[in-house]
């Protein structure tokens, strides 16, 4: 692991109604670190990432994060901290552009428009920034969900399956920006993904989760050349029919 | 009275003047209720939900009977003087309005997805920034609403009638008017007058479909 602790999870248990989806006895994030999240879909990734986007609140246990208590009285600058870019893009209604520069404008920066330009251009769409968001693809609406999310540099950025949908040069230049990014700013990421040879290229630390319980954490060499876990095993060499 | 003389025209302009009124402070107090029921969870949220959901369909005549017991001479707020006056009518209105636009907003911003109020949560918005960028994509049905109520009030005549007397020069009202000609067999002028309220909802409509074909 990298740097100190960014988050810090104890016996943490997500239930909707009676069905428990997430169990998390002990659960770390480094600062700085890439960890990806694998598991097939349902397995809890989702959920464990808005527990650290501060979207949703655990059933029981605790939730820190950078050593403090991470809930509702977290404040609005530390939460700004963290951004999530979800599996489906999620534009709001305007321009390519006024999308790209929300993060920004709500916060009030400035010189929104500049840096909307700066990260247009490496997800190498500022051909469409005039466009209307409901007028382009889903490939791209994926790409400006992901340059909304960067704009305003965020500490942690949380990634749920950013790349489902995309073709595979959009996946590479995906990987490519959050990868600079990280290198250029040291942004803690999370990345959920079910797609095992995507948490091989990018992640430095990788966490299996089925069921809503974590089978095996590890660093990416470890966790895919001599996994402890036959699950983790059978998860990395296909055999895992879900 | 014709079509086009003098006497037509206080009754169209006291007819835009109430009902815009109304409209105006349903939507005020309406617009920011509508989304902060369609946004928020708190227990009891269902009576009240139920509750403003009778409300859209109330009778307009037992909004007018409730204003008139409010508003007469052993009402509570006799006082005011109101009952009879234009004052009135606008009290009248904006209570059938009010439920309409608050459930219509609210089922707009229900019907917007979770993810993408999520999203704009881990954006970075205040309560505030979410409730309005939450309201900027329920904006055709914030729209829509206000058509409903515009046109649920314009052309209803229990509660005009019974809290504003339908008073010529004083609150008469294009509805009352073709429902007073109607009743003196005047079926042109009624039809005329009808035909003026027909025109009113068009222009109010052209005009809103206007602004949302800029909006998207």
């Amino acid at each position: 692991m990298n740097g100190p602790c960014a988050y810090r999870l104890e016996n943490v248990t997500v239930q909707h109604g009676l069905r428990e989806v997430l169990r998390l006895p002990r659960f770390e994030v480094s600062t700085g670190e890439i960890l990806c999240l694998v598991g097939p879909p349902g397995s809890g990734k989702s959920t464990l990432l808005r527990l650290l986007a501060g979207l949703q609140r655990p059933t029981r246990g605790q939730l820190w994060f950078q050593g403090k208590p991470f809930n509702h009285k977290t404040p609005l600058a530390v939460k700004r901290t963290i951004t999530l870019v979800f599996q489906r893009p999620m534009l709001l209604a305007g321009t390519v552009r006024s999308n790209v520069e929300y993060g920004l404008r709500i916060r009030g920066e400035a010189a929104c428009r500049q840096k909307a330009r700066a990260i247009l251009e490496q997800v190498h769409l500022t051909h469409l920034a005039d466009r209307s968001a409901s007028a382009i693809s889903g490939g791209e609406a994926q790409l400006v969900a992901l340059a909304r999310a960067l704009a305003f540099a965020p500490e942690v950025l949380l990634l749920d399956e950013p790349t489902n949908n995309l073709d595979p040069a959009r996946v590479a230049l995906v990987e490519d920006v959050v990868l600079t990014d990280h290198k250029q700013r040291g942004t803690t990421v999370v990345w959920a993904t079910h797609n095992h040879f995507q948490a091989r290229r990018a992640g430095e630390r990788v966490a299996l989760l089925l069921d809503g319980q974590l089978i095996e954490t590890a660093p990416a060499t470890d966790f895919f050349e001599m996994p402890r876990d036959t699950r983790t095993a059978a998860f990395i060499q296909g055999k895992m029919v879900y | 009275m014709s079509v086009l003389d003098s006497e037509m025209w206080p009754i169209v302009t006291l007819t835009l003047r109430v009902t815009a009124t109304a409209l105006v402070i349903a939507s005020v107090v309406g617009i920011p209720v509508g989304v902060w029921l369609g946004l928020a969870r708190f227990p009891g949220k269902r009576p009240l939900v139920a509750l403003v959901y009778t409300g859209m369909s109330i009778p307009p005549v037992v909004v007018g009977l409730l204003v008139y017991m409010l508003l007469s001479r052993s009402g509570p707020l006799a006082f005011l003087e109101w009952l009879f006056t234009p004052t009135a009518m606008i009290l009248a209105q904006t209570l059938m309005a009010l439920p309409l636009i608050t459930g219509l907003v609210m089922g707009a911003v229900a019907a917007v997805p979770a993810d993408l109020v999520w999203q704009i949560r881990s954006l970075g918005a205040t309560p505030w920034q979410v409730r309005w960028a939450v309201l900027r994509e329920a904006r055709v049905g914030v729209l829509f609403a206000l058509l409903v109520a515009f046109g649920r009030i314009v052309s209803e005549v229990g509660a005009a009638y019974m809290v504003g007397g339908n008073i010529q020069g004083h609150t008469r009202v294009l509805s009352t008017a073709i429902m007073m000609e109607t009743g003196k067999g005047n079926f042109a002028l009624a039809l005329a007058l009808g035909g003026w309220l027909m025109a009113l909802a068009l222009s109010v409509n052209l005009a809103a479909m206007r602004l949302h074909g800029r909006s998207l």
